[in-house]
């Protein structure tokens, strides 16, 4: 049901006037309808891209912008649209969307897939797309009759006349309905006539994937195609000294040694011949600018951070003078270290540069990015290049970087063929721009009836912006990093938090050292809710008061994340005692519009320290739901990479490069690790909220509280090993 | 000149002995369906059955497999009862490893219709997926087994 169709083959149709295609022009002001048709004549320039296109075979084509990475994007788009389009779902046909403007997410203007913002950003311009077409049908079904169009009602893909027992199909009506103008007043239907949206709809990308037929972009199979690995440096700012060209090119199969951006590509007939000539080609290297770095100098320097001055992102009363005055004084800091994005498809792209035009097959999450990437480095037009999205192994963040179409455009543009660049799984987790690591303190004073009076907070992080947009660092403040101590992009304001923080003073320091971090699944509210959420119990602890009733004196203001906490509270038996042998905790974060707590029942053995984590119960509330399966299905594979990187991942550091290599020594959680997952669904009517990375954050901390409940032990370093974990048992 | 037969079809390769039979399946045989994971054995992504049983294509030469019988996802059966409880459960999220998962899967099952939970556990072990479907893998295993029962298609 899904393919890629470049965007001239499906204009070409439309243009041809065979059918009605509704298009979109997207502007700063927002999302303009169009019909194709309409500016056919006459606008030479004009470049609509089509969202769908219905045609007299009576087949709808669906569209679908973002990159599908098992979120179900693929069935959850169309569902809105053909849910107010009243489509027969059996008659769309759903494709992946070029690259185009008109395909840009509104939340953020750029064709991407992250944040959690497809079905946020595409649910509004998807009804509307849908209720025009359907009300153009109607009117041109009303027309052909010559009765009112009142008396016409839109119904599975078909126009009905009750009065008179006619109907025609959406594929009989669509030439006529192309003639019509976008109406300017839409009518969108109500919730209880939604036919799609709300219900459960089986994923239209499962059946190939479940075949072996789907084609992610390691599939990518395109005629005359060669082979490419990248020899890379070992260690930051290294350079090649030494290589055996020679050695490698008389290795069977391979064809060209070329130096890339980020290495020297060995180009072959075959990925393993590619492999092998790399280790022919043997490259020396220089020591890099960080020779000296490991493991422990890394972390060091973090910690070291919050001994420099900061800059400070918020100053709202007086935290220094409030805190001299308190009752109570509470001071903790908390480690957390970097994760790899380590997605099960490993990164690679297909590029095939020629005079003309350049083609690019990727698992992306990034159209535009990809876009903008290959015409830097071919210096072609827009319309020269080509973006193929294929389906995704994974995003979690790591696909909307542009390296991997840097290797492959580099690759192709030198050899003139397509090439395929494959990673290896080890240069998958090397040079993956992590999840940064953090280091950060908070010193809180509390009053007599142990209500917080002040928080002051220094965050030491790696900075995300310095190695994507640098221009994006105001005044010296990395927003990424702090995403989740404060909220935004929801409030566009520093001084907003989920809760209400009294006399807060934050300051971050930013780390100097070389490697990259990127957005990882929820981008920092991960680690940044860790700590908060850690900090609130033990301020509730210092209190005497229950967490929750802390949490709540703090979110007075803040209904929907009082009403997730409630519903957690509820359903995972906050204020009963647990199983026996068992402890439990309680987190909530809000990110991404949508609100998530959890409850985390867990056993510790004190002996050797291992923790096992028998149940995680969640409430949220994102808004209005589109297709509650997946919906589902992304709270629970959310709480589990989350837990793997609670409770295993740390990216090793040695000879100033990454120690971590694969699987067997950067380890993911497995099956019998993963815990038993509740989730509830909190029925909200507020605006819609993200889904894919909101249930990410409130897992450590929960975790990590109810390690506490049970033993006393307050681990503050990431990740819950039995190491760690010892470690703050012996502390105790 | 290395012979053996996929899914059911001879075929003939003019590779070096140690090459590993996944690169052989995808890049000389263009069978994508079995997935480059990790290259060493610790993902499952690879998997697939030499003489009915689960190995892990990467770790495995072409030459260990000279004269064997290979099946791939690609000629599990359209209706083999795995498949179809995959897609009743909606197992898969990013559906990259589950061609692996599902291989082993159809070989557990294969080796006893009704395995129990530890034997599910320590087999489903040695397979990661990032996606986090384990919760569902359960679920489609279930539901496999049920399959089964019935009388489903077998492999």
């Amino acid at each position: 049901m899904s393919h890629t169709i470049s965007r001239r083959t499906f204009l070409k149709g439309s243009l041809a006037a065979t059918g009605l295609t509704i298009t979109v022009s997207v502007t700063p002001f927002g999302t303009t309808l169009l019909n194709a048709a309409e500016h056919k004549l006459g606008e030479a320039s004009f470049k609509p891209n089509a969202w769908f296109e219905i045609t007299p075979d009576n087949r709808i084509t669906v569209a679908v912008s973002s990159s599908e990475m098992g979120q179900g994007i693929r069935t959850a788009l169309p569902m809105i649209l053909a849910d107010e389009l009243e489509a027969d779902w059996k008659q769309l046909r759903i494709v992946q969307a070029p690259v185009g403007d008109a395909y840009k997410n509104p939340v953020m203007n750029s064709q991407i897939t992250v944040g959690s913002i497809s079905v946020r950003g595409y649910y509004e311009p998807m009804r509307k797309a849908g209720a025009a077409g359907r009300m153009m049908l109607v009117k041109a079904a009303a027309e052909t009759w010559k009765v009112p169009e009142a008396e016409c009602t839109a119904v599975l893909g078909t126009v009905r006349h009750e009065k008179s027992k006619r109907s025609l199909t959406y594929g009989q009506l669509c030439k006529a309905a192309a003639k019509l103008e976008v109406p300017k007043d839409l009518v969108l239907k109500t919730e209880s006539q939604f036919r799609y949206i709300g219900k459960n709809m089986p994923r239209v990308d499962i059946p190939d994937k479940v075949a072996g037929k789907a084609v992610f972009g390691l599939d990518v199979e395109v005629p005359d195609m060669l082979y490419c690995v990248i020899a890379r440096p070992p260690a930051y700012g290294a350079k090649p000294v030494s290589q055996d060209d020679r050695a490698a090119e008389a290795v069977k199969g391979v064809r060209k040694i070329v130096a890339t951006p980020n290495g020297i590509a060995v180009i072959a007939d075959s990925t393993v011949a590619a492999w092998k000539g790399r280790d022919a080609l043997n490259v020396k290297w220089d020591k890099g600018s960080h020779p000296d770095m490991d493991t422990a100098s890394v972390e060091k320097s973090y910690f070291d951070g919050l001994n420099k001055q900061g800059v400070v992102v918020v100053n709202n009363g007086d935290a220094k003078k409030t805190l001299e005055e308190a009752a109570k004084k509470v001071q903790a800091t908390y480690f957390v270290p970097f994760v790899a994005h380590a997605t099960m498809e490993p990164m690679n792209c297909t590029a095939h540069v020629q005079s003309d035009r350049c083609d690019i097959w990727a698992s992306t999450q990034g159209q535009t990015m990809t876009h903008g990437t290959a015409m830097k480095l071919t210096g072609l037009p827009p319309e020269k290049v080509f973006v193929h999205t294929t389906l995704l192994g994974c995003g979690m963040g790591r696909r909307a970087r542009p390296d991997f179409v840097i290797d492959a455009v580099s690759a192709s543009k030198a050899v003139g063929k397509p090439v395929k660049v494959v990673w290896s799984r080890d240069e998958d987790i090397r040079y993956d721009p992590f999840r940064s690591a953090t280091c950060q303190q908070i010193e809180a004073g509390l009053n007599g009836q142990g209500q917080l009076t002040a928080w002051s907070h220094k965050v030491s992080c790696g900075s995300i912006l310095r190695f994507s947009n640098p221009a994006g660092i105001k005044n010296g403040i990395d927003i990424y990093s702090l995403w989740g101590i404060f909220d935004w992009p929801t409030t566009p304001v520093f001084n907003h938090t989920t809760y209400e923080l009294p006399n807060w003073h934050l300051e971050q320091v930013l780390s100097d050292l070389p490697i990259p971090v990127s957005p990882w699944r929820s981008v920092q509210n991960a680690p940044n809710a860790f700590v908060m959420e850690c900090f609130m119990d033990e301020l509730a602890k210092a209190a005497g008061k229950d967490p929750v009733a802390f949490r709540m004196d703090l979110l007075k203001n803040n209904m929907r994340a009082r009403r997730v906490l409630e519903t957690v509270a509820e359903k995972g038996g906050w204020g009963k005692p647990p199983p026996q042998g068992q402890g439990r905790g309680i987190s909530q974060h809000s990110c991404f519009g949508s609100y998530v707590a959890q409850v985390a029942d867990v056993s510790v053995d004190e002996k050797d320290g291992k923790l096992k984590v028998h149940k995680i119960t969640v409430a949220i509330d994102c808004g209005p739901i589109v297709n509650p399966g997946p919906l589902v299905a992304q709270v629970e594979g959310g709480v589990i990479m989350a837990l793997s990187a609670a409770t295993k991942e740390k990216i090793e550091f040695a000879n100033g490069g990454v120690k971590s290599s694969n699987f067997s020594d950067y380890r993911l959680l497995r099956m019998s690790e993963a815990p038993e997952i509740e989730v509830h669904i909190v029925k909200s009517t507020e605006k819609i909220g993200g889904v894919g990375e909101p249930p990410v954050p409130p897992v450590a901390p929960a975790v990590a509280n109810a390690i506490f409940n049970l033993t006393g032990a307050r681990v503050r370093r990431l990740p819950l090993s039995p190491q760690n974990i010892l470690a703050a048992l012996q502390n105790k | 000149m290395i012979a053996f037969s996929v899914n059911g079809k001879k075929v003939q390769v003019d590779v070096d002995d140690d090459v590993p039979l996944l690169w052989v399946l995808r890049d000389h045989l263009k069978l994508t369906g079995t997935k480059y994971g990790c290259g060493v054995g610790e993902c499952g992504s690879c998997t697939v059955h030499v003489d009915g049983k689960a190995v892990r294509s990467c770790g495995t030469t072409v030459a260990q497999v000279r004269g064997k019988k290979i099946t791939t996802i690609e000629g599990l059966p359209a209706r083999h009862p795995v498949k179809l409880a995959w897609i009743e459960e909606q197992v898969v999220q990013c559906g990259y490893c589950q061609p692996g998962v599902i291989m082993q899967v159809a070989s557990l099952l294969a080796e006893g219709p009704k395995p129990d939970p530890e034997k599910v556990i320590s087999a489903m072990d040695d397979i990661i997926c990032r996606c986090g479907t384990y919760p569902r893998m359960k679920k489609g295993i279930r539901k496999a087994v049920q399959l089964m029962g019935k009388g489903g298609a077998k492999s």
